[in-house]
């Protein structure tokens, strides 16, 4: 009984595989007219198919916004895409990606962090910029009001950890200043820096112009000159072992498109 | 067939090789999960290991941020330790030995902090010891103090998350020890201060060493609470936990290095306290 029911399942299996290899062979050797229309009329007509599946978007702190936008309106034009996000320190990100983390496209704050994952990205594009500002709890407080007060011991400071490119950023603009910061704590993404604001916990922070505008009046921004030599470079690529390259690419050409960029802008990023 | 598996529960001859024997073989129902259990809990580790760059590990170890973090941590999860020690004990002995409306619903509070994320719990910390929080608004308004971004908050967040593992190893013990020790006490017209102090306390020591332990152990590897509460910086707030996260992304041989220690450092205080104390606490409890 159970003999023959396994010989049922070999059977059935072998059946299937076979239906596949000629299914597969049917349509790559011979171009019959059944399965060549769809095929040769796409190149005419420039409405591409509908992408299907499950697009994976691991993308930096500071596009949560922007980029949730930008996987709008990807599922918009294909509604059985499922766009899924993860947000967080580019540093983190590159990590998690080089030991294998399954993800479609990857867009960091820096380039520093997308060479971090080089051995599993392929080739990336810029498609945007940003810069640091100077933000304070509503009403300010502390009445900071330069990058100077960053190195006054007194006042509850909080930068991005090195390791995320916010900080990285702020590096070099305190290297640029020739000021030494004294910072009371290093967040570990961007957002982590700027809640430590808009919560009060600290008088002032760095984090990027974009996030700042995002936070709305829960902060207030202070613009300072020394912020214009500094400037991050954000790359994006699609990944090696990508599951749905069609959509993955679909997302990075949305991205560099008109409209993507639109969004982008809108939200206080730099364009191209 | 009853009288002989009733006979190894009764008679107490744990260990003994004839009372093994006549146990019977080891199930293999029980003994394949079992091993997969064990497999699955240190396999990681020496997964671990096979990636720990050994030829740099010294010089990795010894470099001064990796000390720092691992001098911070010592001697926070310390600190944290004295308190839970300090707070907990008393905590115990009211759940134990004391009768009052909402005891129950006291314990399970105190476990929550066991079961929830520890990020909850810096969130917590937060938004009642935080600059604009319930308590530390008035600390900062009054005394001029705030509690977040300094060492202070390391040991807040690592006591508050540590303060069950010691409350719930020695209320077990106080429930499971014999009372007429301190009935007798009582009865000799010792007073319950007195009773707490020379009979209940050597009487549950085993448990609140055990408790002690867990709460450092605890301590030390304490992260989420941390970082959402006491920030990160290296030589303040930044434990070793802390520096090994942040490795990860800038420098992952560190952070194995970091990672190396950490464990090495619990495994010593876990296996070193465990045969001195915890084989006393099992006599205790049982």
């Amino acid at each position: 009984m159970s003999r023959s029911c396994r010989v049922c399942a070999l059977c059935l299996v072998t059946a299937a595989a076979l239906a596949l290899v000629g299914c597969s062979s049917g349509t790559g050797n011979e171009a019959g007219p059944t399965s060549a229309a769809p095929t040769s009329a796409a190149p005419t007509t420039p409405e591409p198919e509908p992408l299907t599946g499950e697009l994976v978007v691991f993308a930096a702190a500071s596009l949560q916004d922007t980029f949730t936008q930008i996987g709008d309106l990807l599922r918009a034009d294909n509604p059985d895409l499922t766009v899924t996000f993860n947000f967080g320190s580019s540093g983190t990100l590159s990590t998690q990606l080089v030991e294998g983390a399954p993800a479609d496209v990857f867009a960091s704050a820096n380039a520093t962090t997308m060479q971090g994952a080089a051995a599993v990205v392929n080739e990336s594009a810029l498609f945007t910029h940003n810069s640091l500002v100077i933000v304070v709890p509503e009403g300010n407080p502390a009445g900071v009001t330069s990058l100077a007060d960053f190195a006054n011991a007194d006042l509850k400071i909080a930068l991005c950890d090195p390791v995320a490119p916010c900080g990285a950023a702020a590096e070099k603009v305190f290297t640029t200043a020739g000021l030494t910061a004294a910072p009371d704590t290093l967040g570990q993404d961007v957002k982590a820096t700027l809640n430590l604001v808009t919560a009060g916990e600290v008088d002032a922070a760095l984090v990027y112009k974009t996030d700042a505008i995002a936070a709305g009046d829960a902060v207030e921004t202070v613009t300072f000159p020394e912020a214009a030599g500094v400037v991050n470079d954000y790359p994006i690529a699609t990944l090696k072992e990508s599951a749905n390259l069609d959509a993955a690419e679909a997302f990075v050409a949305l991205v560099l498109s008109p409209e993507g960029q639109k969004i982008l802008t809108d939200a206080g990023f730099d364009g191209t | 067939m009853t009288q002989q598996s009733a006979d190894p529960r009764t008679t107490p001859v744990r260990g003994s090789a004839p009372a093994r024997r006549r146990r019977g073989r080891v199930p293999v129902a029980l003994l394949v999960p079992a091993v997969l259990g064990l497999l699955f809990l240190v396999s990681p580790f020496v997964g671990l290991l096979t990636r720990v760059p050994w030829g740099s590990l010294g010089s990795l170890v010894g470099s001064e941020p990796v000390m720092e973090a691992l001098w911070l941590s010592l001697r926070t999860a310390t600190a944290a330790t004295a308190i839970c020690l300090l707070l907990g004990i008393p905590l115990a002995w009211l759940l134990a030995r004391t009768s009052f409306r909402g005891k129950d619903l006291a314990r399970a509070v105190i476990t929550m902090p066991l079961v929830m994320p520890p990020v909850v719990g810096g969130v917590a910390l937060l938004s009642l010891l935080g600059r604009r929080g319930l308590l530390g608004q008035h600390l900062d308004a009054w005394f001029d103090v705030t509690i977040p971004f300094t060492t202070g908050a390391v040991v807040v967040a690592e006591a508050f998350v540590a303060l069950p593992f010691l409350v719930l190893s020695v209320d077990g013990a106080l429930r499971g020890a014999d009372l007429r020790y301190e009935q007798a006490a009582a009865v000799l017209g010792a007073s319950r201060w007195y009773v707490f102090r020379r009979v209940t306390l050597p009487l549950v020591g085993p448990a609140v060493i055990a408790g002690g332990v867990l709460c450092f152990a605890r301590a030390l590897g304490e992260f989420g609470a941390t970082i959402t509460f006491a920030g990160n910086f290296p030589g303040t707030t930044q434990t070793m936990p802390l520096a090994i996260y942040l490795a990860m992304e800038r420098d992952p041989d560190v952070a194995l290095a970091l990672s190396l220690v950490l464990v090495a450092v619990s495994l010593a205080v876990l296996v070193g306290l465990r045969s001195k104390w915890l084989a006393g606490l099992v006599g205790v409890s049982s």
